[in-house]
């Protein structure tokens, strides 16, 4: 019998490579008579460039040329372009200058005179809804595509309500997103305890260990890139559509990924300068990004400055959810406030929602999503809300959650949205059993010195999946089954993993599969982007098709070679057997070839993507069997996994520190395909959470409207010390009944988790005061336990 | 126009790179890629206006190497761009992430924060030299980094396995917190803090039975 994958640690391939320093990330490329690439970035919020005198630079020895922004792809509306001459966030690129080296273009760069206009710009969305505030773009502030630009702005009551300290009602007209389901008004009339807070969410940015690099060159007319990307057959595709080129004649190699967390889903914005400047000189192009211009360029999650209205029935269940989210969606946008919504309907189930949202364009660094978007705001913020309420109307905190938690049969969101199944109040359960929950409880509040001993338990949900995808692999001639991923490889392991149950149904072990990802000259079917959990229930399903069309066709070459019906014909261990004797796979590799049709790949199937899988299976025929197929597994509904996360912290009154001393996650993703590699999602993002909640920050200068905190020891993500040596992580492993190998995503809903986990915690550690702000820093928690004046309004952004 | 090979002491297998390693054994420049010359002839006049010495030899991963450096030139770039030893990563320019971690005579250090002229004459140690150049058998840490499979996007692994390296050469039995400590110089955005201490854990194990 072959070996059992689904549910082993299996070390990914490409970990020697990564231990001896082999992998080669985008910057890590070079090629002969390379030059680099810098950015000239705004020192502006919004400005406008009124002339460029690059003279002295171009005199420079060593320097070779400038690109400008008429010379980047154009776009239309409130887009990013790679360059511009309008600079909307501090940072921005302006020009690029190529040099003969990294130094030299750097010189150029101070060499080069900018005469820029300053523009009014917005640095809180809120000011710019107020009458008379300034917009992002001097147009408006509000794009309403074929009607232009327009100025939205809440009414002078409005903002004598938010003044006054309440939820201003505003008018369905001035949102840019809007829903209610129910009769919220009523509910909150009958419910038995309302609460009301006013929310400030921080933006955070991603800052993936590895910056945004591009190398990239021409040969012939075709592209070879390097990109930093989490998504390989989607980032090529990208990069083909803006050179609106064949997709064959670019090369994209994007074998490793440094982290991206959503900031650099299909390629980047400015994975277009390299390949721009390489084409204007005639060389090879690296552009090398650093940390400092990664803060600007490099992506953040999008900051909520919300109000929420929940009624609560006596035994805890929430009735009614109103809630208005203003969201800083950067320059260019983004999409939170609206799946955050939706989420907070997930969790709570209240029969009535109403929710308006308002996505508001600022001159900040631009916005993308960021592992859970939306999601972990929501549950990071809420759910100490959710616990107020649990200590006024003195319920267990976990049999609230337990209550309010969906079952498999739940709607939600705008669109009634139903779910593939609900194991949420399991995933409780096994938290609450791994971390002791009735023995923690009784800690709460407990006092050591000036430390109290808080408790956090928080319940988070995210997507998970998504279906239709194509899979394709080979058996070769050599017996090796050969996998082609076009799915991204950013650390999460997918691109072995995802292979297991194919490579499993085929009886295979694992040495006996060979992964190809990363090298889009190697063939890519089309593949979900590596972003929103979506891989491992996406090519699971596509993997296991093909892997199902490949034995398919062993059965039937066994049948046709040694007689017997194909049915009769089993594979294990390399080999396919059956009455008529036994065949290795190598001789079925090399009967596939012989025979042709459908069998090495000559006849491709009609359901399989004709622009995307097509051309790229066409070029592997003849080279064993393939096994080639559409996820035609379908479905009902959507999928989304959980994550029950609970806390055990110490808060120094004195210092206003939190320590966190235990934590534990608990997932509720379907079948785990690898246990290690879950546990370390569900660990690392549960810390990206922690790191959100409490240390990454914001701070901008408002005069300028220049960030203060823009690196990493200012905005300091979670390091090894902030956390336990301990942690738990596990996961229920009931099959999702939906999908062929029951397994879903998992990547997001830790998010939430650890940021709840911890705020939960910390106002439980404050008897139940809910700050209802992220981050936590010590100077916040301070002024409130100390009854200080905070230095700034209650609703206020960007001010640590 | 090909990617330029990469002249680490592991690359063997092809006459090219053997012959580019018996350029560099011969002290002469690596001069295989273009654009190192077009730097040379272009900062040519700084150097004679430089006090300091430009070709200079490190001993790298046991090698003498030749190289022509900037004064003001990190020994991250030296290695990145100038001997294409490209394990060393650059994650933030500036000592706040540790992606540049390397051995200075065994110690661990930034090697974004050094100035290569600073460490003539000290043995330097890449992720690069820590297989046996030989045999091809990983370093304890790299193994036990194996064995547990450790990190998730692994752009910080270069530097947590050099910061490990020289834990585990001082400090052969951690406990996890102690390993933590000697850790905290480097930064993981994945957060995959609890497996990298297993990997120091089993690390400590290899050592032990060593």
């Amino acid at each position: 019998m072959a070996e059992q994958l689904i549910g082993r640690d299996i070390a990914p391939p490409d970990l020697r490579a990564k231990v001896t320093g082999r992998a080669k990330y985008a910057e890590d490329f070079r090629a002969d008579n390379m030059a680099f690439a810098k950015l000239l970035l705004s020192p502006m919020p919004h400005a406008r460039v009124r002339s460029v005198d690059a003279s002295r630079a171009l005199a420079m020895d060593g320097v070779i040329d400038i690109m400008r922004a008429d010379e980047v792809p154009a776009v239309e509306g409130p887009r990013e372009q790679a360059l511009t001459d309008e600079p909307k966030y501090e940072g921005e690129p302006i020009l690029a200058v190529v040099a003969e080296t990294e130094e030299i273009a750097a010189a150029a760069l101070e060499a080069i005179e900018v005469d820029l206009e300053p523009l009014p710009f917005v640095l809180d969305p809120l000011d710019s809804l107020r009458p008379g505030g300034p917009s992002a773009y001097t147009e408006g502030n509000r794009f309403a595509g074929q009607d232009g630009w327009m100025d939205l702005k809440w009414s002078d009551q409005n903002f004598a309500d938010i003044a006054a300290g309440n939820m201003p009602d505003v008018d369905s007209e001035l949102t840019t997103s809007n829903w209610e389901k129910g009769d919220v008004d009523a509910a909150m009339a009958e419910a038995d305890l309302v609460l009301e807070e006013a929310i400030v969410h921080q933006s955070v940015s991603h800052h993936p260990m590895e910056p945004r690099s591009t190398m990239a060159y021409w040969e012939n007319g075709r592209l070879v890139i390097h990109v930093s990307t989490q998504s390989a057959q989607r980032a090529k595709q990208t990069v083909a559509g803006i050179f609106d080129m064949d997709e064959g004649d670019v090369t994209c190699i994007a074998e490793y990924c440094g982290g991206g967390f959503g900031g650099k889903i299909a390629g980047t914005t400015h994975m277009v300068i390299a390949p721009l400047l390489a084409r204007k000189i005639g060389r090879p192009v690296m552009h090398r990004v650093t940390r400092y211009e990664e803060n600007y360029l490099g992506r953040a999650r999008p900051g909520f400055q919300s109000w929420v209205k929940m009624g609560f029935r006596a035994d805890g269940k929430v009735t009614a959810i109103d809630l208005i989210t203003v969201q800083d969606s950067g320059p260019y946008g983004a999409g939170d406030l609206n799946s955050g919504a939706s989420t907070a309907d997930l969790i709570y189930t209240p029969a009535s929602m109403r929710f308006r949202g308002v996505a508001m364009y600022a001159n900040t660094p631009p916005k993308a999503a960021q592992r859970a978007p939306g999601g972990a705001q929501i549950v990071g913020m809420l759910e100490p809300i959710h616990d107020k309420a649990a200590r006024e109307l003195g319920v267990d905190r976990l049999a609230m959650r337990r209550l309010n938690a969906p079952t498999a049969d739940v709607e939600f969101g705008p669109r009634n949205g139903t779910l593939t199944s609900v194991f949420a109040r399991e995933a409780l359960d096994m938290a609450a059993e791994a971390f002791d929950w009735e023995g923690k409880q009784a800690l709460s509040g407990r006092r050591n010195g000036s430390k109290v001993t808080g408790v956090g338990l928080a319940l988070s949900p995210y997507t998970a999946g998504s279906r239709g995808y194509d899979g394709l692999m080979i058996i070769r001639p050599d017996g090796q089954l050969q996998v082609h991923q076009g799915i991204g490889n950013l650390g999460t392991h997918s691109i072995a993993d995802t292979a297991r149950p194919a490579a499993e149904l085929l009886g295979l072990n694992w040495d006996q599969v060979e992964i190809l990802w990363g090298n889009s000259t190697q063939g890519q079917p089309r593949s979900s982007v590596q972003a929103g959990s979506q891989t491992t229930h996406a090519h699971t399903r596509a993997n296991l098709a093909a892997a199902t069309d490949a034995l398919r066709k062993i059965r039937a070459i066994a049948s046709n070679r040694l007689g017997g019906s194909p049915g009769s014909y089993n594979v294990d261990n390399g080999r396919v057997s059956g009455p008529g004797g036994s065949m290795t796979f190598g001789q079925v590799a090399e009967a596939a070839i012989a025979m042709g049709g459908e069998y090495d790949g000559s006849v491709l199937p009609e359901d399989i993507s004709a622009t995307e899988t097509l051309p790229v299976a066409q070029r592997l025929t003849g080279q064993g069997l393939m096994g080639i197929a559409r996820d035609n597994y379908g479905g009902q509904g959507g999928l989304q996994s959980w994550v029950a996360g609970m806390a055990l912290v110490e808060l120094d009154e004195e210092t206003g520190m939190v320590e966190l001393l235990e934590y534990v996650g608990m997932a509720d993703c379907g079948t785990v395909i690898h246990p290690r590699s879950l546990n370390a999602q569900i660990l690392g993002g549960s810390i990206q959470g922690m790191g959100m909640a409490m240390s990454q920050k914001w701070v901008f200068d408002p005069q300028y409207g220049v960030p203060f905190a823009n690196r990493l020891y200012t905005a300091r993500p979670p390091g090894i010390l902030d956390v336990p040596t301990n942690m738990l992580a596990g996961a229920i492993g009931i099959p999702d009944p939906q999908t062929p190998v029951g397994a879903k995503g998992i990547g997001e809903p830790p998010v939430g988790a650890g940021s709840a986990a911890l705020t939960t915690a910390i106002a439980d550690a404050m008897g139940g005061t809910c700050l209802c702000r992220t981050p936590l820093t010590p100077d916040i928690i301070l002024a409130e336990l100390e009854g200080r004046e905070i230095p700034f309004s209650p609703l206020q952004q960007h001010v640590g | 126009m090909g990617e330029v090979e990469s002249v680490g002491l592991l690359e063997q297998k092809h006459s090219r790179r053997t012959f580019i390693k018996g350029v560099v054994a011969a002290g002469a420049t690596v001069a295989s890629a273009n654009y190192m010359l077009n730097g040379t002839s272009v900062l040519g006049a700084a150097a004679v206006q430089s006090q300091t010495e430009r070709m200079i030899t490190l001993n790298v991963n046991g090698q003498q190497r030749r190289v022509d450096v900037l004064p003001n030139e990190t020994l991250a770039m030296t290695l990145r761009y100038k001997l294409n030893l490209t394990g060393t990563k650059l994650g933030c320019d500036r000592a706040e992430c540790g992606a540049c971690t390397l051995l200075i005579d065994g110690v661990n250090q930034y090697g974004c924060s050094i100035l290569t002229h600073s460490v003539r004459g000290r043995e330097v140690t890449t992720v690069e030299g820590l297989e046996d150049p030989d045999t091809g058998e990983l370093s304890l840490v790299q193994q036990a980094v194996m064995d547990e499979g450790g990190f998730q996007c692994a752009f910080c692994a270069p530097g947590f396995i050099m910061s490990m390296t020289a834990l585990i050469e001082q400090n052969p039995n951690p406990t996890r917190a102690e390993a933590a400590h000697a850790l905290s110089g480097n930064l993981c955005r994945c957060a995959d803090y609890d497996k990298i201490l297993n990997c120091a854990m089993r690390a400590g194990e290899l050592a032990q039975n060593a």
